[in-house]
């Protein structure tokens, strides 16, 4: 999968979970909670959203590394490649 | 009356399968227009059923729904209509004296039922299962997602009573309302459970889920001698109620007065109905009414179409009634079907209107009464205009035997 698959693995998933946000014109290197409503439990979603669609598994411990839609892709792909 | 602070209501907030606000639903009523259609349900085929078709969209976000109940999702309709309709000012009241309480048959069944058909699609993996769960399958969910959606942050819960719910809902407002819990009081009652298949097959396990293959609009036959069972329908039915002086002082409409309640226990069976209690359940709601029979113009039946139900209450209503010729009586399953948690604030609703045009809407589709079934006073081939009518008492009886009856009056302007 390439950066650009993985971004919109990402997408695709926050695009369900916060339906009602324009994804268009979203900035990848500030916080996901900054620009979109956004709260813990939807965090939680998104994991658990990876770990249904893509068999991905994020820890607890790094919850952090989906901070921004940048750190999502860099974090992420690794673990789409193994 | 056993309490000296007069409540009433003064708005009223609904969605039934024939109707999204009162006037839509009084009019299917008085017309007799059925809102049972046939659906696919989860293991068990076609079914019969009611289902709600209000706008989700018009006071939530989507994601607000995705992360909440269709119990939720009903509640907030309702709640936000009651308000619109009450004409509060809801920009300034204050939040912190606002309670929400709402009756429910059950709650959870149907998340809880997804979630295990998700597991099962997922080769039993728990580590999928939806940190939503919870906060979907508290009993407190309708209620508490009507304060996150309204900003209310006064005391919200449920009040489970099978399916007397809906009375108790009411019933609890006043309560709370008279002991100064709180000054204004969202209450009712909600259900979601035709989105659950175990309410349907748990029915249909009982013998007690009506079917009509050749007109699904007669699945359910309440009071007719070919009834064959009751039909699942969802529905949503939340009013404004607050104490008399606070209405008059804000100028509201006043739709009624509740004069009158008891709740009792039959003791006696898991599902079967008792008519001695339930004969006991009326006559003790009009004592605290300080009513004689003869003074109600309307009886609400609870009349959910099943064969001993429906005459266990007509006896019951037979004993209570039967030497007041004034007294008419009709039900509204027959129309919408039987909406659990939610049926006994919607059929009060539906009779509510006839305090200003007098008309009793007919019970649907009595082809043949059954004579055990026979009431004085029965509407049931066509709705009556009766003229004043100035009273009404709504049945409402639930499994494990809880009994309510809940009596209103017609607000004269004293």
């Amino acid at each position: 999968m390439t950066t650009q698959d993985v971004k919109q693995v990402v997408i695709d998933i926050i695009a369900d979970i916060a339906p009602d946000e324009d994804l268009s014109v979203i900035k990848e290197d500030v916080s996901l909670r900054e620009q979109l409503d956004l709260d813990s439990m939807d965090f939680l979603d998104i994991v658990m959203e990876l770990r249904k669609r893509h068999r991905v598994e994020v820890p607890a411990d790094d919850y952090p590394r989906l901070a921004t839609l940048a750190s999502c892709v860099e974090y992420l792909t690794p673990k789409f490649i193994q | 009356m056993y309490s000296h602070q007069r409540i009433v209501i003064t708005g009223v907030g609904l969605t039934a399968p024939n109707g999204n606000n009162l006037t839509e639903y009084r009019q299917a009523l008085v017309q007799g227009v059925s809102g049972i259609t046939q659906s696919e349900i989860r293991y068990m085929g076609q079914q019969a059923v009611g289902l709600c078709r209000f706008d989700e969209m018009k006071y939530q976000s989507k994601k607000q729904r995705r992360r909440g109940t269709r119990a939720g999702s009903i509640s907030i309709y309702c709640a936000n209509e009651a308000i619109t309709d009450a004409k509060l000012d809801w920009a300034s009241l204050d939040k912190s004296k606002v309670g929400v309480y709402v009756g429910i048959t059950e709650h959870g069944n149907v998340e809880t039922e997804n979630e295990i058909y998700e597991l099962h699609q997922n080769k039993l993996d728990t580590k999928l299962w939806s940190p939503h769960h919870n906060p979907r399958t508290v009993a407190n969910n309708p209620a508490g997602e009507v304060t996150l959606a309204l900003g209310i942050t006064g005391p919200h819960y449920t009040i489970g009573a099978a399916c007397a719910g809906g009375n108790a809902g009411i019933i609890q407002a006043v309560q709370m309302l008279r002991l100064g819990e709180v000054e204004l009081a969202i209450a009712g009652g909600i259900s979601e459970s035709p989105q659950t298949f175990g309410i349907f097959a748990g029915f249909a396990a009982q013998g007690a889920l009506g079917f009509d293959a050749n007109d699904v609009t007669k699945s359910i036959r309440p009071m007719d001698k070919k009834r064959n069972g009751t039909v699942i329908s969802e529905g949503g039915c939340l009013y404004i109620i607050e104490k008399l002086e606070t209405a008059l002082a804000r100028g509201a409409k006043i739709y009624a007065e509740i004069v009158g309640y008891a709740i009792n226990s039959d003791a006696s069976d898991y599902v079967n109905p008792h008519t001695g209690r339930q004969t006991e359940c009326m006559r003790l709601a009009l004592h605290r009414a300080q009513m004689q029979a003869s003074d109600v113009d309307i009886v609400s039946m609870h009349a959910t179409g099943t064969g001993a139900g429906d005459i266990s209450e007509a006896a019951a209503v037979r004993e209570v009634f039967s030497a007041s010729s004034k007294t008419y009586v009709n039900f509204t399953k027959g129309h919408i079907g039987h909406c659990m948690g939610a049926a006994g604030a919607l059929e009060l609703a539906g009779n509510l209107s006839a305090f200003e045009d007098g008309i009793v809407h007919l019970g649907l589709n009595v082809d043949e009464l059954d004579p055990d079934c026979e009431c004085p006073g029965l509407v049931i081939q066509e709705s009556k205009y009766v003229g004043n009518v100035k009273t009404i008492l709504n049945n409402s009886f639930g499994m494990l035997g809880i009994n309510s009856a809940l009596i209103v009056k017609k607000y004269e302007g004293k």
